[in-house]
């Protein structure tokens, strides 16, 4: 193997990889910390994808700004479904067993009502437009320059929600009821807001990831499910509750992908499953964890 | 109050009255009625057999779709070279195997775990499928030898009466009881003596058995099918959601889950195409709010606040 080549995998790998790795974290947030395992996270990634795709043709409004309009939205939405539905529900459940699994039965109904919504609204159709396709020239390889902007744009955000977690009062709060929620809340945590505030926060790095998303790919309502796949993988493979670690994970799988993708292209999605089986028969908690 | 005839007389006189009407039924009623009771009958063969091993020790098991397919592509494969039957015996032995595989790997996984692995195993399994049609077959989907409505019908009305007998037996004997008390706690099953391990197994297993042989059977009835038809996802939530929906601890809870839905969606699906996931959706996400114990639980509920009035 050449070393252009494997540059070229390299950061092919790392730019899916960003991508992944912001998704991951957000479900890290929701199933990690609030413990929902929210299969509709995908739709909220292809919310904002839609979302990012109308305003840009409708109003030419540049993608990376309406991120910022979006943004807000989609927490809000997220905030507001935590609050109505699955507070309720942790209310209701008699263990932390059986709230997961009712959580993830209601998650299966969100998915499908925002599909529903989502196909009601922009039909089935496959979208898209083009914003910074230009080719940008690394070390001689060849790059879209929206996927270079995708990649920065992922780091920035990480590095945000990194020193948001580590260094305010709330980010203290999201990592003590990560731990131990009992204990969080006996500490004088206001567990329900917390819980809230991260389910909100997975919202929003899903809608981010959906804007970055419609600016490389096309997209269609029924794109959301394989992010979802693929978001629980790099969960698992970081630990769960363990927020890097999901970044980490995400990471990992996009430059997985890209190898098996260079390999065979069909592949990378069965690798992706059986890399997944595999750990979880071998090292459940994750490769972080202990 | 004392009952003029007694429960253990009544109840297998009704069912069997019930048996006979089904059996004589199909020449004085329109095709698309068999149509729908077949549906019907193949949803209570999955949630039945689902719950019989789901739901005494509550591990969320996500991989019905996988054993449905299998039985699926058995019946594809080998529709045209062996009798009925066979096909559809070998579709559950197959998935039955399968079974005993898997849950001998999965041993170790609690909760969670368990669950998020039997949909990882589910889509793994249609993802190769898939892969390996399109790259070694040459086609995405196969053609499946047609069976007409009515052979069907009897052929699923013989399934749904075996796994409906199975199951009572096994919840009605000491087998069930172990089957609760490792749902009660593993631990304290393991110190009486149970060998928690070879239960879970064998009744993951045997659970498979009627969902491989049901794939192979209604396998006829789409005549063309693919990997994302077989193993569609939807074949592993809808057993879920239909015995939370009726009651999971109830065997007729779980038949009228799985009537009442499939029912629902057909009526959805022909008066509302555009909404029907929408409605679905909602209605999901209101049983999980409101009726954790599912419509069984609901009869208790009502019988309790006409008491306290």
């Amino acid at each position: 193997m050449s070393p252009l080549l494997f540059l070229d995998i390299l950061i092919g790998g790392l730019m899916m990889g960003g991508l992944y790795a912001l998704i991951a974290v957000g479900l890290s947030l929701q199933y990690g910390v609030a413990r929902v395992l929210n299969v509709s996270h995908g739709e909220f990634i292809m919310l904002g994808a839609f979302a990012t795709y109308s305003l840009y043709m409708l109003f030419g409004i540049n993608p990376l700004l309406s991120l910022v309009m979006t943004g807000p939205f989609i927490f809000f939405i997220g905030f507001l479904i935590h609050r109505t539905l699955f507070k309720r529900l942790r209310r209701l459940s008699q263990s932390l067993d059986a709230f997961e699994g009712s959580s993830l039965l209601a998650s299966f109904g969100l998915l499908f009502i925002i599909q529903n919504v989502a196909l009601l609204i922009w039909g089935p159709d496959v979208k898209g437009y083009s914003y910074l396709s230009k080719t940008v020239n690394i070390w001689g390889a060849v790059y879209a320059a929206n996927r270079l902007v995708a990649l920065l744009f992922a780091i920035l955000v990480a590095l945000i929600f990194y020193f948001f977690l580590m260094r305010t009062r709330t980010g203290k709060a999201i990592r003590a009821a990560a731990q131990d929620v009992t204990t969080a809340q006996l500490m004088g945590v206001n567990i329900h807001w917390v819980l809230g505030l991260c389910f909100g926060l997975g919202a929003l790095m899903a809608g981010f990831a959906g804007s970055l998303t419609s600016m490389m790919f096309e997209i269609t309502p029924l794109i959301g499910l394989p992010y979802t796949i693929i978001a629980i993988i790099a969960v698992v493979l970081g630990g769960l509750g363990n927020i890097l670690g999901s970044l980490i994970g995400g990471l990992i799988l996009g430059l997985i992908g890209n190898i098996v993708m260079y390999i065979h292209p069909g592949l990378s999605l069965i690798a992706y499953y059986i890399i997944f089986l595999l750990l979880l028969l071998i090292k459940p908690t994750g490769i972080l964890g202990k | 109050m004392k009952r003029a005839i007694s429960k253990k007389i009544l109840y297998p006189v009704l069912l069997s009255f019930i048996f006979i009407i089904m059996v004589m039924m199909p020449p004085y009623v329109s095709p698309y009625t068999i149509i729908l009771l077949n549906s019907i009958f193949m949803y209570i063969v999955l949630t039945v057999s689902w719950a019989l091993f789901s739901g005494p020790t509550h591990y969320l098991s996500l991989a019905s779709a996988a054993f449905f397919g299998i039985g699926i592509y058995v019946s594809a494969i080998l529709g045209d070279k062996l009798p009925l039957l066979v096909v559809i015996g070998l579709g559950g032995l197959i998935s039955f195997l399968l079974a005993l595989l898997v849950g001998l790997s999965s041993l170790r996984l609690r909760g969670m775990y368990f669950t998020i692995f039997t949909f990882g195993l589910s889509e793994l399994i249609r993802h190769s499928v898939q892969w390996w049609e399109v790259n070694r077959t040459g086609t995405v989907g196969r053609w499946v030898i047609a069976v007409d409505h009515t052979t069907v019908y009897y052929v699923m009305l013989a399934i749904l009466l075996i796994t409906l007998v199975v199951t009572y037996i096994i919840k009605h004997s000491k087998y069930g009881l172990v089957l609760l008390s490792i749902g009660e706690s593993e631990e304290a099953a393991d110190h009486i003596g149970i060998n928690v391990n070879a239960m879970k197994i064998i009744t993951f297993a045997i659970s498979t058995f009627f969902m491989g042989a049901t794939g192979a059977i209604m396998a006829t009835r789409w005549t063309y099918i693919d990997p994302s038809i077989a193993f569609n996802p939807l074949f592993s939530f809808m057993p879920v959601l239909m015995a939370i929906f009726g009651g999971i601890g109830h065997i007729f809870g779980q038949i009228l889950g799985a009537g009442v839905l499939t029912l629902l969606a057909d009526v959805l699906l022909t008066k509302f195409p555009y909404y029907y996931m929408l409605l679905y959706g909602m209605i999901l996400v209101i049983v999980v709010l409101f009726l954790p114990k599912g419509l069984t639980g609901l009869k208790e509920e009502v019988k309790k606040w006409l008491k306290v009035d």
